[in-house]
């Protein structure tokens, strides 16, 4: 456990190096939730009855959103993994006396964190100080708010989770971009972040609630919005849980079938 | 000319020496942008109407918008790489060349992947124009192709405005992101739907509703008949940005090992 606690925090550090590449994320970040919002704005005006949540709520959702992107982005993977994989870098760490599922594992996770780290206080900050309906609303309650950060890590885990399985693929497919456009653009569209899920019709909402892409960015966004309450909350957080361990799990199956029909490439 | 034809055949084979990688590249394209499309398809099953433009007019909107995109993107995705270029000191290379440092860059990368991409382009922007109720005549199809040749030269500049700016930077800026994916991302819908001050910005800074908003409203029946001229002023714009790459080439200093 503590050489991954090493791996980890030295990933943490290393992402902390680079201040320039996150203000311009901020910058960036800024400027998509901006224009999220007025596009929301436009269907608020255009039919406030039809909004299925308030749009306090769905700003605090993209700004939220925008904050902790780096969290739940899935086309943000390790790029390092894919090239070791495909050049044979990978003999290298096989011959670590670690197991690699869990290494890339706190690797990925301390990747992501350490980038939000440095990117969500501008931004929340900034959105707290926008005018009432755009901006960034303060939690509803105490506990609503350490129930967000708790599903935040829940979801980020999840996340991480199903980026091994794009890694895992990699292994048998050698060549990553094509898994890796398909997964992520899935991930985009049942994970919320195109739209929110309450937008979606009732019937296809329900189906896509279940599937682990929900359990990703939309639990904690939607908690603290004050959208999710009552025992929908306990079911989501069952099922965040619920998806951690399975995913996890079939990745470590991969991982396992993956080291012993492992080629290296490269020479 | 020809030169550029041969890098587009030497970048043809190459691709196609991996045709499932391709295969699923193309597909992965399709569906990202296919992605941006159920957006908009679920946002009207909840609303009827935006600003006064129905789904109908949305897509169509959409569908040249994404078709600008894709087709400035197929040859001028090149730029995209500069930064690896700039920073590994190969400009040098194509600076002692007897040829147009452009065409080289352009060159150096042609992305046979984003044919999922223009696919999915041509798909909406067919769509589009058959569930649209516009009367067609000359005029109108005039319109839309300035509007095509206006926003391909739009977005090729926005693409050289990047690589300028890596002479200066040394790397890629993350923040160009909003004017390239970010203006295909909002273009989705007519830009008068962000507000005044983004219209305005988008008239006079950067030319986007010229190329977008403007044009539609023409096709559309409720614009002024001038209207259907923008896309050409619009192409002025890419004066600044070759400008701004003149500049660039003169700052340039050879780094890397």
């Amino acid at each position: 456990m503590k050489k991954y606690f090493a791996f980890f925090r030295l990933r943490f550090s290393m992402g902390l190096q680079y201040r320039a590449a996150a203000l311009a994320g901020i910058i960036t970040q800024f400027v998509w939730g901006t224009m999220e919002i007025l596009m929301f704005r436009a269907f608020y005006h255009a039919d406030a009855n039809a909004f299925p949540m308030t749009f306090q709520a769905v700003s605090s959702y993209v700004w939220m959103q925008q904050a902790f992107l780096t969290l739940f982005m899935a086309w943000m993977m390790e790029n390092d993994i894919f090239s070791a994989i495909v050049d044979g870098n990978i003999a290298y760490e096989l011959c670590r006396p670690i197991d690699i599922y869990n290494m890339w594992f706190s690797r990925s996770l301390a990747t992501r964190l350490s980038k939000a780290v440095l990117r969500c206080m501008p931004i929340l900050l900034a959105a707290l100080f926008f005018p009432a309906p755009y901006g960034l609303m303060l939690p509803v309650s105490l506990p609503a708010f350490l129930l967000f950060f708790l599903t935040l890590f829940l979801g980020t885990g999840v996340t991480v989770a199903f980026c091994m399985l794009v890694y895992m693929a990699c292994f048998f497919t050698i060549s990553s971009a094509g898994v890796r456009m398909v997964a992520v653009s899935v991930v985009e569209f049942f994970s919320g972040a195109v739209i929110p899920l309450p937008f979606f019709p009732d019937k296809i909402r329900r189906i896509m609630e279940i599937l682990p892409f929900a359990s990703m960015q939309n639990v904690p966004l939607r908690i603290y919005s004050g959208d999710l309450t009552g025992s929908a909350m306990g079911q989501a957080v069952a099922l965040q849980l619920f998806w951690l361990f399975a995913l996890t799990g079939i990745g470590k199956l991969l991982n396992a079938l993956a080291m012993k029909k492992i080629t290296v490439q490269g020479g | 000319m020809k030169l550029y034809g041969k890098y587009f055949m030497i970048h043809f084979k190459s691709t196609m020496e991996y045709k499932t990688s391709f295969l699923l590249s193309c597909i992965g394209q399709f569906l990202v942008s296919f992605n941006v499309f159920l957006g908009v398809y679920f946002m009207f099953q909840r609303f009827s109407k935006v600003e006064g433009f129905t789904y109908n007019e949305v897509l169509l909107c959409f569908g040249i918008t994404l078709m600008e995109f894709s087709l400035a993107e197929s040859f001028a995705r090149g730029f995209d790489m500069f930064p690896n270029i700039v920073n590994k000191g190969e400009f040098d290379r194509i600076m002692v060349r007897p040829r147009n440092e452009i065409l080289q860059v352009l060159g150096s990368r042609i992305e046979f992947s984003r044919i999922g991409r223009i696919l999915q382009a041509v798909v909406m922007f067919v769509y589009g124009f058959t569930v649209s109720d516009v009367h067609w005549n000359v005029q109108k199809i005039a319109a839309v192709l300035f509007m095509l040749i206006g926003g391909t030269v739009v977005f090729g500049g926005i693409f050289l405005i990047y690589a300028s700016i890596c002479f200066f930077t040394l790397e890629g800026l993350e923040f160009m992101n909003i004017f390239t994916d970010g203006a295909r991302e909002y273009g989705k819908y007519p830009v008068c739907i962000y507000g005044k001050r983004i219209l305005q910005l988008s008239t006079f800074v950067i030319p986007y509703a010229l190329i977008q908003y403007y044009p539609l409203l023409y096709l559309l029946d409720r614009g002024k008949s001038y209207y259907i001229l923008l896309p050409l002023i619009a192409c002025l714009f890419i004066i600044p940005c070759l400008l701004l790459w003149k500049l660039g080439v003169r700052h340039y200093k050879s780094c890397g090992s």
